[in-house]
């Protein structure tokens, strides 16, 4: 006979109190559990939206003194006539440290063109990489999926008076124009859009890229740090985080996170007095119990460490239940409250986590309720019986 | 020095309990010993301070003045912990109603004083396998208390009470809830612990069950008379 046969004999004959002992840490790790997951799809949610949403790396060639305004940011020196990198040499980038964090790389050409007799601005591009950036872009007709077709900004279609479908000739090339983009506010409206190589050829470039626009996202990781690592692969170039986007994708991160945080700071602050509240009810209602305890010998310890055992026990299966009870609303509830969201998987590492707050939280929660069974006085609680 | 010639001595005992605006003498002056191997009956009407006397006597109650000395040790100079450590190895409780653990098994009840001892299970398992055959409950040390009839149940309690072999044993209407017949089996049970030298002092109402005892000594209003 040992003071814990005392506290696992308790909790086995009384299962139902047990259990409602529990409840209160069941709901509060599985809610937590729960809330944890939900916050963790929605962060990758977002963070595939906002990846999604533009660039956040702008690459160009160093140069001295020049600079362009592009899409109204200023992305640092680049100029129509200067130095352009080697479209070779961009394979580069995937060798950097974070180059799994590289969502879209979106090499560009730029130059001026003659169109009617107008000198415009002329922009070649990878079209999946350039359409994977620029979600927002909204066109009339189809994109272009041969060399030969080009995109129009909105302005330019305008003063040239062009629509999909009309010809125009750039070079000695001729060029089908298959779609118009609706105003964007940005350079792009200003712009006509080809493809990369034939851009290039026009603009007698071949082989050679004016600047690269860089979608990249790197969770636990700054994005600065990879900006530096692409700085380090490319030393003639001029890498600029846009920390305004990176900041914006943090901060809506972090707000989730704070907020999860928050009511999970709440759950557990309810939890915790739902054990206590619990655990009191629990000691008064075995006063006379501890009364015979103490008749027979039983020192205020003793009677404490009955009751701190228990707790324990309720605390590491109220932990375990919780766990699992957490990952199986998450799991149903996911799909419901986000749109395409996929459950994360069973993340053992806060399953760890879980069992030790909850055994923590049980055993704080009755240690007042542990002092005041260990300071009753044998002989009050012996009137008791 | 105080001279103790006794195995309990009691001197100028008192106990006032404030019950509201009011004091209530439980314990009025009493004075009196007890031998070691003795079997005393304490006796009194209802409200007559003898369960407040006993509890007093068993260094759970701390009187509001005088002395209880046992084996010539002053019981209320000791910390509530030392007096826990004297009452496991010195005392034996029968409480009245039988007071088991609900949700122990017969033989986890009689195994519980010696839960807060240093013997090894062998041993705990040798004394309660040993006080069980005693009390005559051997093939029932599995079942739990509610399973028991009324005297067996008092059969646990003894059991319990004396599995630590405590010199004294202190028992408070210990057939109090029992019919005349098993209260008499109990009271024999009782009887052959007190040839057995353990002193015996049973606080009891029943005039019958003073015939069982070596000496009596009553009780009435808070007052002891030999």
């Amino acid at each position: 006979m040992k003071l814990y046969n005392i506290s696992l004999g308790n909790i086995r004959r009384r299962k139902g109190k047990m259990l409602f002992l529990a409840l209160g840490l069941i709901i509060g790790i599985s809610t937590i559990v729960t809330l944890l997951a939900i916050t963790e799809t929605m962060t990758a949610e977002i963070e595939e939206r906002l990846n999604k949403f533009g660039a956040n790396i702008i690459m160009v060639p160093k140069t001295e003194n020049l600079s362009l305004n592009y899409g109204g940011i200023d992305v640092g020196g680049i100029s129509y006539e200067v130095k352009e990198f080697s479209q070779e040499n961009l394979a580069r980038i995937h060798t950097i440290k974070n180059a799994k964090n590289l969502g879209v790389v979106a090499p560009k050409i730029l130059g001026p063109v003659m169109i009617q007799d107008k000198k415009l601005l002329l922009m070649g591009v990878i079209f999946d990489e350039e359409l994977a950036l620029k979600t927002w872009w909204q066109k009339n007709g189809t994109f272009p999926a041969f060399p030969n077709e080009v995109l129009l900004g909105a302005s330019v279609a305008s003063v040239l008076n062009l629509s999909p479908g009309d010809k125009i000739r750039m070079g000695e090339t001729n060029f089908k124009v298959t779609a118009v983009l609706s105003p964007t506010g940005a350079s792009e409206d200003n712009a006509v859009i080809a493809e990369l190589g034939a851009a290039q050829a026009v603009l007698g470039k071949e082989g050679k890229i004016s600047m690269v626009e860089i979608a990249a996202f790197c969770r636990g990781c700054p994005i600065t740090e990879v900006t530096l690592q692409i700085a380090e692969a490319f030393p003639n170039a001029k890498v600029t985080a846009m920390k305004q986007a990176v900041m914006s994708k943090m901060q809506s991160i972090e707000m989730f996170k704070s907020f999860s945080l928050g009511v999970s700071i709440l759950v557990i602050g309810i939890g915790a007095l739902l054990v206590m509240v619990t655990m009191m009810g629990s000691v008064n209602e075995r006063t006379r119990e501890i009364g015979i305890f103490r008749a027979i010998g039983f020192r205020q310890t003793h009677v404490m460490q009955i009751i701190l055992l228990e707790a324990l026990l309720l605390g590491v299966f109220g932990g375990i239940v919780g766990f699992a009870l957490g990952n199986l609303v998450a799991w149903g509830i996911i799909p419901v409250v986000i749109k395409e969201g996929v459950f994360a998987g069973i993340n053992y590492q806060l399953g760890g986590l879980c069992l030790l707050m909850a055994a923590a939280l049980s055993l704080l929660a009755s240690l007042y309720p542990a002092i005041k069974a260990g300071r009753m006085d044998p002989s009050d609680a012996l009137r008791a019986l | 020095m105080t001279q103790i010639n006794h195995l309990i001595e009691i001197r100028d005992l008192g106990k006032t309990y404030t019950i509201g605006k009011n004091r209530v003498t439980a314990i009025d002056n009493m004075d009196f010993f007890i031998d070691d191997k003795e079997f005393v009956t304490i006796m009194g009407q209802s409200g007559s301070g003898k369960s407040t006397l006993l509890s007093t006597m068993g260094a759970l109650n701390r009187p509001s003045k005088g002395k209880v000395f046992v084996d010539s040790l002053d019981l209320y100079s000791l910390s509530n912990e030392q007096r826990a450590d004297f009452r496991s190895e010195y005392m034996g409780f029968i409480f009245q109603s039988f007071q088991l653990i609900p949700y122990l098994t017969v033989l986890e009840n009689i195994k519980l004083p010696m839960a807060v001892t240093g013997r090894t299970k062998k041993e705990k398992n040798r004394m309660a396998m040993e006080v069980i055959d005693r009390v005559g409950l051997g093939e029932k040390a599995d079942r739990l208390p509610d399973q028991l009839s009324g005297g067996e149940q008092e059969r646990v309690a003894i059991a319990r009470a004396i599995v630590n072999k405590p010199p004294i044993i202190l028992a408070d209407e210990p057939t109090g809830n029992l019919d005349s017949e098993t209260a008499k089996e109990i009271m024999g049970l009782l009887k052959s612990l007190n040839q057995d030298g353990h002193t015996i002092i049973m606080v009891t109402h029943n005039t019958e069950m003073e015939k069982f005892a070596s000496r009596t000594i009553r009780v009435r209003d808070g007052k002891s008379y030999a």
